[in-house]
């Protein structure tokens, strides 16, 4: 009794170290080939039977393509010259060969039916479960991973598996089959004919390889230039008014002639060089016909072999090679399949964010009392971001941030609304720790309006609606008068049926800022995170949105990012932040009373126009 | 596309010999069913092992000629389509240097680079693949056609029924399946941008909850697509098993009008063997024809679009008169300007005049889509004036030759563009000749000596693509550095201290006004506090100019520039109030 419970406690100490071991790894860990293909055929499983109908049937389809040329071989038997041909015979087989005919071409449709089921099926569910693993995943997975990264995970590497692995396995088991059945019925014909058919071919494979092989580096030198020129390209046409500025049109075009030199040489040697193949394996497929042609002639005038059967030969002869460069062809795209799955399934399988408690509380009626204790956070384990931070918000009082840009206001959102946890200490809302209860909850008592407005590609409406999707028609309209969005929105071509991209082409930077706002406005949560406009807003569209903010500000506890005076004078608690830290914090005066970074940054920001006065 | 072709000129004999090559090729490849039915009729029926012999000498010749022939076709069609690239891309490349600015803003330079990048691989692959191939599989297949006629009419017959068959079952495929493609496409396109919105909004989406409703969206149209996929599938999945009915059951009327005809003794055994080979050629070089259809379709979409960009011509014709001949004053005149973009409905500047002397610093304000850059933007001629005149030194600019009128022209654009490679290199965009002294020197005045020398390599330092490795503030340094190189006449600095901090700012402007070129200085800014020390401020509101003075006089009797001002400065408001 007492063994057993320390072997299992051994057992369960042992899965920890193991769990501890493998939780960092994870990230840079690649999975083994073994391993991704376990993971393949596991999302294989719920179509197995159509896997396995799709092997039957190919099988069939090779069966009788090959018994076919066969056929025909008997065929030509029966016609051996003027009034020496047995129509009877040749009735009947053909049609054998009819009915062969029909039976394959069937086999070959429901194959395809068979397959295409089951690769679109298995590439629906793995990029379903991708963008279902997107949407629980850390932030901190997304900020460190380039969007642009995890969409050709999701887009091109699924479709780059589904084509080399499924497909790819299909075309590899009916090339295999065809050798083998090729084989098998050359064999039941003429074994000596065989040998020379079996020794000759291989040569095409090798010399198709070679060529594959030596082409390689010319492509990647290529594709390397290309890159540059590429680059190249990009970089002055797409700034190209600064060429103009100082012009430098001529200098440009002489390094652009340059690498288009470079280019044009080695697209010639690689077009080239690979272009080798075919005729080259064409070459040694007529080898291996003539080689047929003479040992069938010679067995036939020895009378070991018949004329059709000979003919049979010759197509069997054909067909022999050619599963042979399909498949080198389909090695190489297995092999870069393989890597492509690996990827997506690293996403698949990466660690979600830890799920609600499910003891976790609603937050209800929040009535914005907002406490950090001993706060310590970092974005990497070595640097100390913030450490023992500490902050105390009553009820509708208003916290300024303040500090140059890039000074870390991001960071103050993402611990505010949980898109990072805290490493150490508590934040907490209405005397709730935010990671006992639920992220749906916390989310919804805060409303959040930035800078670097994101808008959903869809209509105007839409967007609005994002803040409440359950709001009537006035309830929008009289959250976008409250935004003084309502008339700019009226102007647009189809009013709040509009269509706007994540750019939000067509509207200005303000005014996209108010339709966020307008989305905020139209839930109206307990607490704000708000982000004053900087100067690259224009001067009437700043006065709207400032008094948006103040409409919604009534009230509620907030967050803002300041930049203008009076918001900063206004607030309760000031937090002043640099590099990341929170450096400095209190209200106006006891910060210029401290005369630290706050009183600085006050006399060099806001009060320039007076010193100029002077 | 057609007009495209001239970029095969050079190499009009590759162009001509290549398929004529690969068709050589062909019908030594047609030969070999007929040599084969030799060997059966004379060679095995007499039981001639000389003349078998003989025949299998003939098949092996004809497959080195074969290959000789198609390693030639293959080299000049290579040649020919990497000169038709290297050409095309060349021209495409100083054609669009030409464009002015109102050509690159019709067209976009997003548009320019795809252009010039993967429509022109597009169009070069193309043409390789219509040199090696275009007349090769036709070749065969009416070739293959024309030697069952040769063997015997009636039998060729079924040939005359079985290629429009197979030609309407193959190419009838392509042409519905191909806007079916387009569509699996375009549902790809939306799962794509799902996907995307879902990873750059990922804040703003989980901030409303929104991830269960994403996910049933993203769902639906994941199921869309694989409908679709599914649907297209099914059909083009037909192709396989309807040509290899049309053949096979061309292969059985074959044999059995071949067979009647044996028995008459019209046709051998041996021609039955090769008419039945000849039907098995026929489809292999159908599909590859089919294939090579959507090839070259693409391949023309992409020259037309390369054709369009070429047969675009700049406007603006430049002037004979060189910069350095009389100057007169004042350094910089407008008169009445009004500038309409093209395409746009509304003038963006209308009636604007001013005068600047040599030396003065005009400073340009208004809200954003005031027209500020449109007025800078005219004096290098970036854009011509609709209406009215604009004159550097007395002289209309359209008068100047363009190029030396702005190389004496500094200008800073509002975003901060800096290239690959070195600060030196850089810097020198703006002077070739320049000295490492007068580098220096420009550094310092923009206030960027500073942080190049604690750099690695300090003149050497290598810059990234678009200045990656640099702030913003830093970027904007050196683009200003750039522009005082070659110590301008005239310099233009559209908002282009916006990152700096106010100390900076002041320095750069101190700085500026002393350098002992004494420029002419126009600068744009969204901040009062920019432009208050100027000489003269223009403000502008939708493209007019309401007021030209200096900031004593606007603060007295301009209440646009009142606005702006108390909006900056609300302490002062409270004051003045």
């Amino acid at each position: 009794m007492l063994k057993k419970q320390t072997v299992n406690e051994d057992k369960i100490q042992k899965s920890k170290v193991q769990a501890e071991q493998s939780k960092p790894q994870s990230k840079d860990r690649k999975m083994s080939r073994g391993e991704i293909l376990k993971k393949v055929f596991g999302h294989l499983g719920k179509y197995r039977i159509f896997v396995v109908f799709s092997v039957l049937l190919a099988a069939v389809s090779v069966a009788l393509t090959l018994y076919i040329p066969k056929l025909i071989g008997y065929a030509v038997d029966e016609i051996i010259g003027k009034g020496a041909v047995n129509f009877a015979g040749i009735f009947r087989i053909l049609f054998q060969i009819g009915i062969c005919t029909g039976i394959t071409a069937l086999a070959q449709w429901l194959m395809n039916v068979c397959n295409n089921k089951m690769t679109y099926q298995v590439v629906q569910d793995v990029r379903n479960e991708a963008f279902r693993k997107i949407q629980i995943l850390p932030l901190k997975y997304i900020d460190n991973h380039p969007s642009g990264e995890i969409v050709s995970r999701v887009i091109a590497d699924v479709d780059q598996f589904a084509d080399g692995l499924l497909m790819g396995f299909t075309q590899l088991f009916t090339g295999a089959a065809t050798i083998i059945g090729t084989l098998g019925f050359m064999l039941s014909v003429d074994v000596n004919i065989t040998f020379v058919v079996v020794l000759i071919t291989p040569i095409s494979f090798f010399v198709a390889n070679f060529i594959a092989r030596k082409t390689f580096a010319m492509f990647r030198l290529q594709s390397e230039i290309r890159g540059e020129q590429t680059g190249l390209i990009d970089e002055m046409i797409g700034n190209q008014k600064v060429v103009q500025a100082f012009g430098q049109e001529e200098k440009v075009t002489e390094r652009f002639d340059k690498i288009n030199e470079k280019l044009g040489s080695a697209y010639l040697r690689a077009t080239f060089f690979s272009s080798v193949t075919n005729p080259a394996t064409r070459f040694i497929n007529s080898l291996v016909y003539t080689g047929v042609g003479i040992a069938g002639a010679f067995a036939v005038v020895n009378g070991t072999l018949t004329v059709g059967q000979l003919t049979s030969f010759l197509s069997y002869a054909n067909q022999y090679t050619k599963p042979f460069n399909e498949i080198s062809g389909v090695v190489t795209e297995f092999q870069n399949a393989v890597v492509c799955a690996g990827r997506i399934f690293e996403l698949i399988e990466e660690i979600p964010q830890p799920e609600d408690a499910k003891d976790a509380a609603v937050l209800t009626h929040v009535r914005g009392h907002v406490l950090a204790e001993h706060v310590d956070f970092s974005y990497m384990p070595q640097q100390n971001l913030i450490t023992d931070f500490n902050l105390k918000v009553m009820p509708g009082q208003k916290i300024a941030v303040v500090g140059p840009t890039g000074c870390g206001k991001t960071t103050l959102i993402n611990l505010l609304m949980r898109f990072y946890d805290v490493d150490g200490g508590c934040i907490s809302v209405d005397g709730k720790d935010v990671r006992e209860v639920t992220r749906e909850s916390l989310r919804c008592a805060y409303g959040m309006v930035l800078q670097e407005t994101w808008l959903k590609t869809g209509t105007i409406r839409e967007n609005i609606l994002l803040g409440r999707s359950d709001a009537s028609e006035e309830e929008m309209i009289e959250a976008a008068k409250a935004s003084y969005i309502h008339n700019v929105i009226l102007r647009l071509p189809n009013g709040y049926d509009t269509w706007v991209t994540e750019d939000g082409d067509g509207l200005s930077q303000g005014q996209k800022q108010l339709l966020c706002i307008a989305r905020v406005m139209l839930c109206r949560p307990p607490m704000l995170i708000l982000d004053e406009a900087t100067s690259s807003i224009d001067t009437r569209t700043e006065v709207k949105i400032q008094a948006a903010f103040t409409k919604l500000m009534e009230g509620r506890t907030t967050f803002i990012v300041a930049h203008r005076l009076s918001t900063i004078r206004e607030a309760d608690v000031i937090l002043v932040m640099k590099d990341g830290k929170v450096i400095e914090q209190g209200n106006h005066e006891s910060l210029m009373a401290a005369d630290g970074f706050y009183r600085h940054l006050y006399e060099s920001q806001f009060l320039r126009g007076k010193d100029e006065d002077k | 596309m057609r007009s495209l072709f001239i970029y095969l000129k050079n190499y009009k004999k590759e162009t001509i010999l290549a398929p004529l090559f690969k068709m050589l090729e062909a019908s030594f490849e047609l030969l070999v069913p007929l040599v084969m039915a030799a060997v059966i009729d004379k060679g095995i029926a007499q039981k001639d092992s000389p003349y078998i012999i003989r025949m299998c000498l003939v098949l092996i010749v004809l497959g080195i000629v074969g290959l000789i022939c198609s390693l030639t076709a293959q080299y000049f069609s290579a040649k020919a389509a990497a000169g038709f690239g290297t050409g095309l891309r060349h021209a495409l490349f100083e054609h669009i240097q030409h464009f002015g600015f109102s050509e690159m803003d019709e067209i976009g330079s997003s548009t320019l680079v795809t252009r010039m990048t993967s429509d022109v691989n597009q169009a070069q692959a193309g043409v390789n693949l219509v040199l090696r191939l275009f007349l090769r599989s036709p070749f065969i297949v009416f070739g293959a056609m024309a030697m069952s006629f040769m063997v015997d009419v009636k039998a060729a017959m079924v040939f005359v029924v079985v290629i429009p068959l197979l030609s309407v079952v193959v190419f009838g495929i392509m042409l519905i399946t191909m806007p079916l493609y387009k569509k699996v496409q375009s549902y790809l396109d939306e799962i794509l941008l799902k996907t995307r919105e879902n990873l750059i909004g990922v804040r703003v989406l989980r901030a409303f909850n929104k991830e269960e409703k994403e996910k049933a969206e993203f769902e639906e149209n994941n199921q869309m697509l694989t409908k679709e996929q599914k649907f297209v599938g099914s059909i083009s999945g037909l192709m396989n098993p309807l040509t290899y009915i049309i053949v096979n059951v061309g292969i059985i009327v074959l044999i059995y009008v071949g067979a009647v005809r044996v028995n008459m003794g019209s046709l051998t055994q041996g021609e039955v063997v090769a008419l039945v080979n000849y039907m098995s050629q026929i489809l292999v070089e159908l599909v590859k024809l089919a294939n090579l259809i959507i090839t070259v379709t693409k391949a023309a979409a992409c020259g037309k679009r390369i054709e369009a960009v070429l047969a675009m011509k700049p406007e603006m014709q430049s002037g004979s008169l060189l910069y350095t001949e009389e100057k007169r004053i004042p350094a910089v005149e407008f008169s009445n300007v009004s500038l309409t973009y093209k395409n746009a409905g509304a003038p963006s500047l209308s009636n604007i005049s001013f005068r600047a002397m040599p030396g003065e610093t005009i400073g340009i304000i208004g809200g954003t889509g005031a027209g500020k850059s449109s007025i800078v933007n005219m004096i290098p001629r970036f854009y011509d004036a609709s209406e009215g005149e604009v004159k550097v030194f007395g002289h209309d600019v359209r008068e100047y030759e363009i190029e030396s009128l702005r190389s004496h022209i500094g200008v800073v654009p509002q975003k901060a563009v800096l290239f690959k490679g070195t600060v030196a290199e850089n810097l020198r965009w703006g002077d070739e000749n320049a000295s490492e002294q007068t580098l220096e020197e420009a550094l310092e005045i923009s206030q960027a000596k500073e942080f190049v020398d604690s750099k690695p390599g300090k003149l050497e330092f290598m810059i990234e693509q678009n200045g990656r490795n640099l702030s913003g503030g830093q970027r904007q340094r050196m683009t200003i550095a750039r522009a005082l190189v070659r110590k301008p006449d005239i310099l233009i600095l559209d908002d282009s201290a916006s990152a700096l901090d106010f100390a900076t700012d002041a320095a750069l402007r101190d700085a500026i006004k002393n350098m002992k070129e004494n420029p002419t200085v126009f600068l744009v800014s969204q901040r009062a506090a920019s432009v208050r020390y100027a000489d003269r401020i223009v403000v502008l509101e939708e493209g007019k100019a309401v007021a030209v003075g200096t900031h004593e006089e606007l603060m007295q009797n301009c209440s646009a520039y009142q606005e702006i001002y108390y909006s900056q400065f609300p302490e002062e408001a409270v004051l003045h109030a």
